[in-house]
């Protein structure tokens, strides 16, 4: 068999998919317990929540954009709501207010990158910290740690109940990617957004509002910011707004890009970033049943990345077109 | 002159007597010859506040008190929040010693990134007040818990439980903070010490979190799913240590496995043990840490030797808690606190 058609069958997802099985068949041979069910179940659930930032971070990047402020808008935003419960708001206003704000964070955002016209590298960098320095000078007044009030309801089950037996942060992962998949597979706005990222003057050029679209796809990813913030501070009973300081957007990039979502847009799918996700989530999972260090683990991490990427370098060169398109 | 214009005179005379000597005996009851000199020597001085983040529990506490106390005694009182940004940290400290204020009040990150600044600020005659985490210098004074005896202590709690003479698996879990931080390092040093010499105990899994409530609540969960017998975890703060609860909450071992965890007795704390996502916990009540830094301060600005002439490790007492020592008002609002600080 030809070495390089076997090479053109391998996208940089078939590639990850492959590294997640050899992964996954090696700690199942090796790991105890790790194939048990309830293992299992614990590595999907403890990257469910990333694996839904990653959807709101895959709609901005098949536009060509990309989504520094989801972290910084789902901290803020829920940490915001649970505050308004403790003072004595009805949960459902309080949620309420907690969505729209984060809606309407990123609907200026959205502008900015559509109207203004500014990079979105830049806009929702700026607006990251805006958010977040905004939010913690005058929303959120006490600790930067908002614990979870005592009478939150059945909004609480969305982070520590179950389902037939499921972790309800898995079904409602599950839920969030089934319905970005049949949006963007099936509705005429889902087209759009690939026309858009696939090339933007042609969109414009046949009809496309292209500016509404593109502010569209910052208040969609607002909306799922929101709902992975509830399912953070429901499972741990507290919004820790410090989350905006630490990694996490980059790991959020991270299982978009090591799907094989394409930075310079028009390319991916829900597939992609169910596939980096779950590299990541077996992988945190087998070093955390090692035992081993924090920092090791970002180590062997980002080496992972960087291999996904080289290979895919290797078996798919770069041609003209991403060349001229350029990415980020 | 007549007998009654003496007797009037004498009368007078003996009033006038006995008014000055009551002005007199006034005199010596409130003229205390200390007051005068300590309050000169506080009033209108500045303190300048750097803690690696004022959002958060703990700064709010020690920040609230000191501001409090100093603004009784006519002193000024600044505070940067650099957000824990170590960088924007150090550069607060260097803008600070070139202000040169009387005091100043800060929070390590970590052994290094000030240690060289704090010794420029006491060279520049600036009393330096180190809260939490000391440096790899000394200065007029630290304040906080003894992390390394505070880990043993910890680690002897979970002896009790799970040690030697007990019917358990033995299989104990920490969650670390950030590897580097010294208030993580020392505290896991410290239990180290004590479980070394406990062989008994299996050390199962003993992961940073990195502070942060998910990531110990997702460590936790593997853990318990390895090792379901778990006996005992420990949580090196009570803020990620929520996290780390609801992870044994969830797992349906709430009451099987002892959590012992640490931190300054915020509200927060209370409510835990309250619904028992602390099993126990060590506190070294924040708002006391404040008043042992007011208390060095006053210290340092009053024995005239200028600064960095005396140093002194003040040692936060701590006190261990269960659910059954939670009442009204045994922990503070942090939101008081925030609200001083504002």
């Amino acid at each position: 068999m030809d070495l390089s058609k076997v090479f053109r069958l391998l996208n940089q997802e078939r590639i990850v998919f492959l590294l997640t099985l050899l992964l996954f068949a090696a700690f199942s041979l090796t790991l105890n317990n790790f194939l048990s069910a309830g293992n299992l179940l614990s590595l999907v659930r403890s990257v469910a929540v990333l694996g839904i930032l990653g959807l709101g971070m895959l709609i901005v990047v098949l536009g060509r954009g990309i989504d520094l402020s989801l972290v910084a808008t789902m901290a803020i935003s829920v940490a915001w709501a649970m505050q308004l419960v403790s003072q004595g708001m009805p949960v459902y206003a309080a949620m309420t207010s907690g969505l729209l704000f984060a809606l309407g964070i990123s609907l200026v955002t959205g502008i900015l990158v559509a109207y203004a016209e500014i990079p979105p590298l830049f806009a929702t960098l700026a607006m990251a910290t805006f958010i977040y320095g905004f939010g913690r000078a005058h929303m959120i007044t006490g600790t930067d740690v908002v614990y979870m009030p005592k009478n939150m309801g059945w909004i609480v089950e969305l982070g520590q109940g179950h389902f037939l037996g499921l972790p309800m942060p898995i079904l409602v992962a599950a839920g969030m990617a089934l319905a970005v998949f049949l949006f963007l597979k099936y509705t005429k706005l889902g087209a759009f957004i690939y026309a858009i990222g696939d090339n933007l003057s042609a969109s414009r050029i046949g009809g496309i509002p292209v500016r509404p679209m593109l502010a569209l796809q910052y208040v969609v990813s607002g909306g799922i910011a929101f709902v992975a913030g509830i399912i953070t501070a429901t499972s741990v009973e507290a919004m820790n707004t410090r989350v905006v300081n630490s990694n996490m957007i980059y790991d959020v990039i991270l299982v978009v890009v090591l799907g094989g979502v394409g930075l310079s847009g028009g390319r991916g799918n829900v597939r992609n970033v169910i596939v980096g996700t779950l590299l990541i989530g077996v992988l945190m999972n087998g070093m955390t049943i090692m035992d081993v260090e924090y920092t090791i683990q970002n180590v062997i991490k980002s080496l992972i990345l960087l291999l996904a990427i080289v290979v895919d370098s290797i078996v798919n060169p770069r041609d003209e077109q991403t060349g001229q398109q350029g990415d980020i | 002159m007549g007998k009654t214009g003496f007797m009037k005179l004498t009368a007078t005379a003996l009033a006038a007597l006995a008014i000055g000597a009551t002005a007199v005996n006034a005199a010596d009851d409130l003229n205390d010859p200390y007051r005068g000199p300590a309050l000169e020597a506080l009033q209108g001085k500045s303190i300048a506040y750097l803690p690696i983040s004022i959002g958060f529990d703990l700064a709010q506490a020690w920040g609230g008190v000191v501001k409090t106390e100093s603004e009784r005694y006519g002193m000024t009182f600044t505070s940067q929040d650099p957000n824990w940004n170590t960088d924007a940290m150090a550069q607060g400290m260097t803008a600070l010693i070139a202000e040169r204020p009387d005091v100043i009040v800060t929070q390590n990150p970590d052994m290094q990134s000030l240690a060289r600044l704090m010794k420029q600020a006491t060279k520049a005659g600036i009393v330096v007040v180190q809260l939490n985490m000391q440096g790899a210098v000394q200065t007029d004074a630290f304040v906080g818990p003894d992390f390394i005896a505070m880990g043993e202590q910890a680690a002897n709690m979970m002896l009790e439980k799970c040690g030697a003479g007990t019917d358990t698996s033995h299989k104990v879990a920490i969650v670390q903070g950030v590897l580097t931080g010294g208030v993580s390092y020392y505290q896991v040093q410290g239990m180290m010490k004590v479980f070394n010499e406990h062989p008994e105990i299996e050390i199962v899994s003993s992961q940073a979190a990195d502070w942060d409530a998910s990531k110990a609540r997702a460590i936790t969960e593997t853990a318990l799913q390895q090792h379901p017998d778990m006996c005992g975890v420990i949580d090196v703060w009570d803020g990620q240590g929520i996290g780390t609860g609801a992870a044994i909450k969830q797992a349906g071992k709430q009451g099987e496995v002892f959590f012992i965890t640490s931190g300054g007795g915020a509200q927060s704390m209370c409510n835990g043990l309250e619904d028992g996502t602390y099993s126990a916990v060590i506190n070294y009540n924040a708002p006391g840490m404040g008043r042992d830094a007011w208390t060095a301060i006053m210290v340092a600005l009053q024995n005239g030797q200028g600064a960095g002439a005396i140093k002194t490790q003040i040692y936060s007492p701590t006190r261990v808690m269960t659910k059954d020592d939670v009442q009204a008002g045994t922990c503070w609002d942090p939101e008081q606190y925030a609200k001083i600080l504002r």
